[in-house]
Order: structure tokens, then C-alpha cells, then sequence
């Protein structure tokens, strides 16, 4: 059954690949964490990436992450590092694998993994509480990620 | 006394502190002049290997809220506790018994709430204060049984938590507690839902630190049920614990589980040496 609904998975993703030059979760190739071709095989809007970083329902990305170019992001969280200077940090293969899947780079990290889809424990519908059906899609699309990563690569020193 | 010299040296090893550890607010908290709190030590139980000193909820919040925890009369969770006072004397169910018929004065109470959940050893189980209440209006009263977080439930166990204020939380976490803690501990460190997040990750990795708007504490439950502001009404233990694993993106488990049972065994366990503070205020 698991096997057969995973199949499905990567015929659709196959399909999308046909189409779009997307890459599914499951088929991300980390090298040290990094990930070197744009999931979505397209280039990153960085303004679409402001918005998925401070809008709640989306990134969210500064409940935890300071950035101070960004002051219209109210109550910016501390519990990872400030975004500011990231650019000169990493590169965007870098960037591109941590906003993906964090946990490929800092084993163990807190932060959320995007650009998923489990296997979790207990996953939920949501912010709902209740059980969720299915197989649940990743936290951010291809797109998104590209878009969060092309606004990081203009934060810089 | 002895609780005010206690209470000085908490403040000075809070104001040592706050350099080092975030920021909790660097205050003491004293109830209607009368009840010192023991909101922070520097020694968590040997048995909690991830805190090296414990914080009360309240040290996270913001000024104007501790304030109205100090003063019975600004504090609106004791408007629940005022109801279960006059229920407690409200002759309920077929034996024609108040609780007040068995147990006199609610101040009879006093230390009860310090030792919640506590293994009964009569009924075989692990049994929180919302437990003992229905047992006692099942068995003993011939009253049915309030519901986890029906207002009545809520307000007696503020009631009856509310004449602990200033007893040290004492939770047994060995002999037949034991495999109820470890089970408790197990959930406390395992990453639910999509957003993997465990307990520990917000309350012992990050408090201090903010979420957002949320300044995170260790999640300490001495001070329930609270009365939440955003809500404006007294919560449980449960419900806070629903809300919490809610916002991971998981499946929750239910107000009365054996999970939520066993976690609190845990939880509170975690804040053995603070007191008993209910019913806070918190946001």
C-alpha cells in the first residue's frame, strides 16, 4: 500500500519533471547539506521570497530569525541566528539546501524542514490538531524555497 | 521568615541570571503581601538533566502582568476560584453530599496540589487532581462526572490548587510513578508533527529566547490552571498541552489521555521545588 502510494508520488513528480523541470522532495540531492540546481528549475523572485519570509502562513521565517532590512516584520524571533550578512556566509547552493532541509546541514537543528514531506510523527492537518489525510505537501513549494533564496542572497554585509 | 530570606536570595541569583541565561525578568513575587513564591531556583532536580535551575512561568511575562498575579482582588483567575468555593458547598448528586460534607473548609486542601499527579494505589492508576475531583463525585457523592475542561472541573482544581500558593510542587517520579515519568520524559523529547518540534526545543533549548511575539519560558505547569488573557478564562494543564502540540503541525492527543497523564507526571516533575502558584496569569 505505502509502496504503491509512493510509487504514485514520484510518477506524479515525474510528471512534473516532464513539465517543469521541478525536483520532488524526495528526490533533492544534498551534498553536504547543499543543493547545487534550483528546485523549481526556474531563478527565484526575491520580493516573492520577502513576502514568504515574514508572512505568517507561509515562511514565517522571522519567528526565529532576525533581519534587520526587513523592519515591517513586527516581533522578529531569536531563536536561530540574525539573517543579516547571510549572503556572505554561504553561497546559494548552501542556502538553497538549509531553507530545504536544515537538518542536512546541522544535524539535529530546530529548525523546520521546507521542503519535505516526512516521514513526520503524528502529522496534523495543519495548525488544526486533527490527523492529516494523506500524505502531507511539503511546507514550501519549489518555487517558494527559490524565492526565499534569491531574497538571502541579497542580504549582505 | 525563613521564606523572605528565600526570597531575596532568589532574586539575587535571578538578577546573576538574566546575563547569562536570556532574559526572564529579574523580580520576586509575593501574593497579597502574605505568600512569598519561589518562582526560581538554582538547582532543578538531579532528575531533570536539561535544566540547571528553574523558572516559573510568570518570570517570562511582561510587567503589568506579573503585577496582577500579586493581588488577589487583580487577579481574575480568582473569580473562578470564588465559584468553586460555592460550589464546594452545593450538596450535588444522589448521596446528598457537598464536597464540604467530607472535607470541611476548602484550606483542608492545602498541600494537595504539590503532589499532583499522584499514583492510587486503590484504583491502580495514575491519577491527576481533575481525576480525584470526579472520583470523588462519582463514587462518594453520586454526582456526575464534570467533563476535563468544563468550567466547573477548571475552577475547583484553581480552588483547590489555590490553598498550595507557597507549598513546593513534590511530585513522586519513582516507585510506581516511574514508568508513568519515563513515558512522560520519552514524549517530552520527541519531535512531533510537520514542524518537528519537540517539547525541549522551545522549553528547554530556548526559553528566554522569542518566537515571534512569544517569549518562550521552561513551560512549567505550577501555576495551573491559568487564567491566559488571550482567553480570558482559566486553562488545564491539557489544554495548554493540546495548544502546544497543535502548533507543531501534529495530531494532538486528548485532555485526559494516558499520554497527557504521563507527560504531566513529567512536566511536572520538572518544577519540583517551585511553588505552587495557581491560578496564574499568564498571556
Amino acid at each position: 500500500m505505502k509502496r504503491q502510494l509512493l510509487l504514485g508520488l514520484i510518477l506524479t513528480a515525474a510528471a512534473g519533471v516532464a513539465a517543469s523541470a521541478e525536483t520532488a522532495p524526495a528526490d533533492v540531492a544534498y551534498e553536504d547539506g547543499a543543493v547545487a540546481q534550483s528546485l523549481s528549475g526556474a531563478a527565484g523572485n526575491p520580493e516573492e521570497g520577502a513576502k514568504v519570509i515574514s508572512t505568517r502562513s507561509l515562511g514565517n521565517c522571522v519567528a526565529c530569525h532576525a533581519i534587520t532590512a526587513m523592519p515591517s516584520a513586527a516581533f522578529q524571533g531569536n531563536i536561530g541566528p540574525s539573517l543579516d550578512g547571510v549572503a556572505g556566509r554561504w553561497d546559494e547552493a548552501g542556502l538553497r539546501g538549509i531553507v530545504s532541509d536544515a537538518k542536512m546541514t546541522f544535524d539535529g537543528t530546530m529548525m523546520p524542514s521546507f521542503y519535505k514531506t516526512g516521514p513526520y510523527i503524528r502529522p496534523g492537518d495543519a495548525f488544526t490538531g486533527k490527523a492529516a489525510e494523506g500524505e502531507l505537501p511539503p511546507l514550501l513549494s519549489a518555487q517558494q524555497i527559490e524565492d526565499v533564496v534569491a531574497y538571502l542572497m541579497t542580504l549582505k554585509e | 521568615m525563613k521564606f523572605r530570606a528565600l526570597a531575596s536570595t532568589c532574586a539575587i541569583v535571578a538578577f546573576a541570571g538574566v546575563a547569562a541565561n536570556a532574559d526572564p525578568a529579574d523580580d520576586t513575587l509575593v501574593i497579597n503581601g502574605e505568600i512569598p513564591i519561589v518562582t526560581h531556583t538554582d538547582a532543578a532536580p538531579p532528575y531533570i538533566e536539561g535544566l540547571t535551575e528553574q523558572y516559573s512561568g510568570w518570570h517570562f511575562r511582561e510587567a503589568d502582568t506579573r503585577a496582577m498575579e500579586q493581588d488577589d482582588f487583580d487577579n481574575p483567575g480568582m473569580l473562578g476560584v470564588e465559584a468553586a468555593a460555592a460550589n464546594w458547598n452545593e450538596v450535588d448528586g444522589t448521596a446528598g453530599k457537598a464536597c464540604a460534607s467530607c472535607h470541611e473548609a476548602p484550606e483542608s486542601m492545602a498541600g494537595v496540589r504539590t503532589q499532583m499527579p499522584k499514583y492510587s494505589e486503590a484504583k491502580g492508576t495514575m491519577m491527576t487532581l481533575e481525576m480525584y475531583i470526579n472520583e470523588c463525585r462519582t463514587e462518594r457523592m453520586g454526582a456526575e462526572a464534570w467533563g476535563w475542561d468544563d468550567a466547573a472541573m477548571v475552577n475547583m482544581t484553581a480552588l483547590i490548587s489555590s490553598v498550595s500558593r507557597g507549598l513546593p510542587m513534590n511530585v513522586a517520579v519513582d516507585g510506581p510513578a516511574a514508568p508513568y515519568w519515563e513515558q512522560g520524559k520519552e514524549m517530552y523529547y520527541t519531535r512531533y508533527g510537520q514542524l518537528e518540534l519537540s517539547c525541549a526545543n522551545c522549553h528547554e533549548d530556548n526559553y528566554g529566547n522569542y518566537i515571534r511575539a512569544d517569549h518562550l519560558s521552561q513551560g512549567q505547569i505550577n501555576g495551573f490552571p491559568v487564567y491566559r488573557l488571550k482567553d480570558a478564562k482559566l486553562s488545564s494543564i491539557h489544554n495548554r498541552f493540546k495548544g502546544c502540540v497543535r502548533d507543531t503541525r501534529a495530531e494532538t492527543f486528548k485532555p485526559g489521555s494516558p499520554e497527557f497523564i504521563a507527560l504531566e507526571v513529567y512536566v511536572a516533575s520538572r518544577g519540583n521545588g517551585l511553588s505552587v502558584e495557581s491560578p496564574s496569569i499568564r498571556n
